[in-house]
C-alpha cells in the first residue's frame, strides 16, 4: 500500500462520524436490521463474529466458508465490493466505494448496539 | 401538500395515483418476464439468478411488512389505501422476479412463514410510515447496488425500472411524513 493510501485510510479512520454512518446505514435497510435477521443477518454482535455464524440464518456457502472474522479492516474490504470480496455471497450489492463513507458506516455499526 | 392534509379520500386517491403509478411499467414486465430471448441472452445466469433471488427475498419481506402496517389499525384512510397500493407494487415486483428466476433455470425463494418486524415500536401512523419509508429507501439502494452487477443488461434495465418505483414510494412516504419528498439530487 502506498504512503498516500495509508495516509488516506488513517485520515478516514480518524474522521469517522457515526452520525453520518447512521444515514448511510439507511442504504442497508432493504435487507438488514441491527437487532434481528432479515434477508441479511443482524448487525448487533458483528464485531469479532465469524462470518456466516449467526445461528439460524441461511448464509450462502461462500460466506460460510469465507473464514472472515468481522473487524474494521475486514468490514472495510467487504463493504467496498461484497461480490468481489466474497464471490458467491448472497449480498449482491455493488458496495460502498467511498472510503470515508465506509469508515462512517463502520463507526456507526460499532456503536449502534452498545 | 401532505397526504395527511388531504380533505377527502377521493382527492387523496387521485393524488396517490397521480404520483405513484399503479403498476410496474409494461416495459419492465416484458423485460423481466415476457421475453423468451432473455434466458438465452443472460451472460452469467447463476450470478443473475442470485441477484434476482436476493431482490425477491426483499420484495417478499416488503409485502409482509405492508401487511403488518395495513392490519395494525394505525393507518387511517387515505394512508391505508396508499399502503395497500404500494404493497400491490411489491407483489408485482415479486411476481416478475420469481418468473424471471424460473425462466433463467433457477429456483425462486419462497416467502418465509414468519418475518420479524419492530412492531413494538409502531405506535402511530407516523411510526408505520417512517418504518415503510426506511424499507423503501433501503430498496432503492439495494436495486442501485444490484444494477451494475447483472450480466444481462436487460435485467439491469428492468431492475432500474423497479428502483424508480421504489424511489417514488420513498418520496411519497416522506411527503406523507411532512419531510422533503426528494432530499437530494442523487440516491445512493
Amino acid at each position: 500500500m502506498s504512503i498516500l493510501a495509508v495516509a488516506f485510510a488513517a485520515s478516514a479512520a480518524t474522521a469517522a462520524d457515526p452520525e453520518k454512518g447512521k444515514e448511510i446505514y439507511g442504504r442497508c435497510l432493504a435487507c438488514h436490521a441491527l437487532e434481528y435477521d432479515r434477508v441479511g443477518p443482524r448487525h448487533c454482535g458483528l464485531f469479532g463474529r465469524r462470518a456466516g455464524s449467526v445461528k439460524g440464518f441461511a448464509y450462502s456457502e461462500a460466506m460460510r466458508r469465507s473464514k472472515i472474522v468481522w473487524n474494521e479492516e475486514t468490514l472495510d474490504r467487504f463493504l467496498a465490493n461484497p461480490p468481489k470480496a466474497v464471490p458467491g455471497t448472497a449480498m449482491t450489492y455493488a458496495g460502498v466505494p467511498d472510503a470515508t463513507e465506509r469508515a462512517d458506516l463502520i463507526a456507526y455499526l460499532k456503536q449502534a448496539c452498545k | 401538500m401532505s397526504f395527511l392534509k388531504i380533505a377527502t379520500p377521493a382527492q387523496a386517491r387521485r393524488f396517490f395515483l397521480a404520483r405513484s403509478g399503479l403498476v410496474l411499467s409494461g416495459a419492465a414486465v416484458a423485460l423481466l418476464a415476457g421475453r423468451d430471448a432473455l434466458a438465452a441472452k443472460s451472460g452469467d445466469k447463476t450470478s443473475d439468478t442470485k441477484i434476482l433471488n436476493t431482490a425477491l427475498a426483499a420484495e417478499l419481506e416488503a409485502i409482509a411488512a405492508y401487511q403488518v402496517g395495513a392490519e395494525s389499525g394505525l393507518l387511517q384512510k387515505p394512508v391505508l389505501d396508499l399502503a395497500v397500493t404500494f404493497q400491490g407494487h411489491h407483489k408485482a415486483h415479486a411476481d416478475v422476479l420469481a418468473k424471471t428466476i424460473q425462466k433463467l433455470g433457477g429456483k425462486a425463494v419462497a416467502a418465509k412463514s414468519k418475518y420479524t418486524f419492530p412492531v413494538e415500536k409502531l405506535k402511530s401512523q407516523a411510526d408505520v410510515l417512517r418504518f415503510a419509508a426506511g424499507l423503501e429507501q433501503g430498496a432503492v439502494s439495494a436495486y442501485l447496488g444490484a444494477v451494475p452487477l447483472f450480466g444481462n443488461r436487460d435485467l439491469s434495465k428492468a431492475a432500474a425500472s423497479i428502483l424508480g418505483d421504489e424511489a417514488m414510494h420513498w418520496a411519497v412516504l416522506r411527503q406523507a411524513l411532512g419531510e422533503a419528498p426528494v432530499p437530494s439530487a442523487f440516491v445512493s
